[in-house]
């Protein structure tokens, strides 16, 4: 065998390595966190007092479910503008620049302007909205990325259809286009979601570090420990892992509970991949088997 | 003109502004940020008196902390060459990797790839990232402990490096292997037929025509890595001082910002420098975004 024969085997040899190496390493880092969350696992982590992280489940879906109201409607109506309306142009480069930079620049320090914005110059303490508006700058762009390929993915029959039957372009947006689109769509939404959930830097100085709820004022809205008050502060899942790590000397059940929290994050972060896998795989199929 | 179709046409153009101000709103945003973070920032400057010099280029860090008061020392270096240091390294653990594994899931094995590797990269993508640095505070840190035996513990910017190198694998890793798949087909044929061995394809006609986009790989990881705040902060270790050697631990611009920024005096010199810190980040962020937006124009052109 030549030289040349050998050193291909070899390199070969190497990316074989290479690649199990890396799907290897992700089976043993989600089976190490999962174990390592259910071997120190206590009934009395599931309650919404002590050492529970109830709450902290509740104010995560709390905090995504408001941030998801702001960023659904703007981000598709920005997708819908860049699918449907933009012209080449400044205005067009600025928003693409734009999307661009609010989807890369660090979750801190989006924090940091939602902590300038929404808590240091309104007077308020750590609240829930605060946290809410901040993901949603960090969700915009994944659905108005989404949106805007979505519609563009869709065959133009559906808008000529749509146009030439009388329908106006807002009707044909509206009626046809978005929900034609709406599978692509809802994988972004969820994205979105998933991102939610994860995140805790940007709400590190926005949605605050700490729960107080009481779960008898619970339609008490405006009571400061209701836990659908959305002024209140909350600590959501991801931020009682940073929060649980100094807690040692005060807590010696800290350590156990984080590896919980980090186990019940890497099952909803499968849960979310999976979901989303499905969708899109779904949508191939009716693409590949439509036309 | 028909009443219905009066009507029609007015909601046409109401729904259309809607769509505007949507496209209009996340500018605004932006603009905003970047001009609230660039007041906000550059107070040290501005208020304070301090000059760009000493807070990029030394390293006395003294700042005072009460709401007013200034005179104390900005140097920010060892934060700036902490955030540098770390985000280089973890680039240098991630690449081969992470191109490696761009090759085998399009050059080697495309059906087991796109079939395992991809949803594989996706997974780690959404693990979220104080998980990434509990899981090397827990696991990775004592592993360097226990090997190395360094004096300040396993806290280091070897574990900083090695937690970073993971969270930016799949980003690097997904964009290579796009760029790998769209090198036209005729290269690699024309390479072959020349009778080249795979690895002679690989290495001398596929890598470097996909250089480009592998390379737009490598700025995405970078201004992950140079973000990444809470998972670097669990084992960088937090000392106030250059890292002698890898295995000594040091401080970087976000875990300085992450840790201090909810415990300082609002207005202080102290609060202001960290505010400066972020403005830092932010124009870092920017420079990779608008170097990643240049190259993707560039191919376009093309």
């Amino acid at each position: 065998m030549n030289r040349a024969k050998k050193k291909d085997r070899f390199m070969t040899g190497v990316f074989y390595a290479i690649g199990w190496l890396m799907l290897a390493f992700l089976l043993y880092l989600t089976f190490t966190i999962i174990f390592d969350g259910l071997k120190g696992f206590s009934p009395d982590f599931l309650v919404a007092a002590g050492n529970g992280i109830f709450n902290q489940f509740f104010n995560t879906l709390y905090l995504v479910f408001l941030s998801l109201l702001v960023s659904v409607p703007i981000g598709i109506g920005a997708g819908v503008y860049l699918a449907e309306y933009a012209k080449e142009g400044k205005f067009l480069t600025m928003l693409e620049v734009s999307i661009e930079s609010l989807s890369s620049l660090p979750s801190i320090v989006i924090g940091l302007f939602g902590y300038l914005a929404f808590i240091m110059w309104t007077g308020m303490s750590w609240n829930i909205v605060a946290g809410a508006l901040t993901i949603s700058i960090l969700s915009i762009p994944l659905i108005t990325t989404e949106t805007n390929n979505a519609i563009r993915a869709l065959p133009i029959e559906y808008k000529e259809g749509s146009l030439g039957l009388g329908a106006t372009k807002s009707e044909t947006i509206r009626k046809v286009l978005i929900s034609a689109a709406m599978p692509q769509i809802l994988t972004g939404v969820i994205m979105a979601a998933g991102r939610g959930f994860g995140e805790a830097a940007a709400l590190l100085y926005t949605s605050g570090q700490s729960t107080y709820i009481n779960w008898h004022n619970f339609w008490k809205i405006t009571s400061p420990t209701s836990p659908l008050n959305p002024f209140r502060s909350g600590e959501t899942l991801s931020l009682h892992i940073w929060v649980m790590r100094t807690e040692g000397a005060l807590n010696p059940k800290a350590t156990q509970i984080a590896n919980f929290t980090s186990a019940v994050l890497v099952v909803l972060a499968l849960l979310f991949t999976l979901v989303t896998r499905r969708i899109s795989d779904k949508m191939r199929k009716r693409n590949n088997g439509g036309n | 003109m028909d009443k219905v179709v009066q009507k029609a046409i007015a909601s046409d153009k109401r729904w259309r502004a809607v769509y505007i101000a949507c496209g209009l709103l996340i500018v605004a945003l932006t603009l905003l940020m970047g001009a609230f973070l660039l007041y906000q920032g550059s107070q040290t400057f501005i208020k304070a008196h301090h000059s760009i010099w000493e807070f990029l280029f030394t390293s006395d860090w003294a700042p005072l902390d009460k709401t007013g008061l200034f005179g104390g020392k900005v140097g920010a270096a060892v934060y700036i060459v902490g955030s540098l240091e770390t985000c280089l390294l973890a680039l240098v653990i991630c690449l081969p990797f992470a191109i490696g594994s761009a090759v085998y899931m399009t050059e080697i094995s495309p059906k087991i790839g796109e079939k395992y590797f991809r949803p594989a990269t996706e997974i780690y993508v959404s693990i979220p990232s104080v998980v990434y640095g509990w899981f090397g505070m827990t696991k990775l840190v004592p592993l360097i402990k226990n090997i190395f035996h360094p004096a300040m513990g396993g806290y280091s910017v070897l574990a900083a490096s090695i937690v970073l190198a993971i969270m930016i694998f799949p980003t690097i890793t997904t964009v290579s292997a796009d760029a790998i798949k769209s090198v036209p087909m005729s290269y690699r044929e024309g390479a072959y037929g020349l009778g080249a061995t795979r690895w002679q394809v690989i290495g001398k006609v596929v890598l470097p025509a996909a250089s480009g986009g592998i390379l737009t790989g490598v700025i995405l990881g970078l201004a992950r890595a140079i973000g990444e705040a809470l998972a670097v902060a669990m084992v960088i270790g937090k000392t106030r001082s250059f890292a002698a050697n890898l295995l000594s631990p040091t401080s970087n611009l976000t875990s300085a910002i992450a840790a201090d920024m909810g415990n300082t005096a609002q207005g202080g010199e102290y609060n202001l420098a960290l505010w400066t810190m972020a403005l830092l980040l932010f124009i870092i962020s920017i420079v990779l975004i608008v170097l990643i937006h240049k190259l993707a124009n560039g191919k376009k052109d093309k």
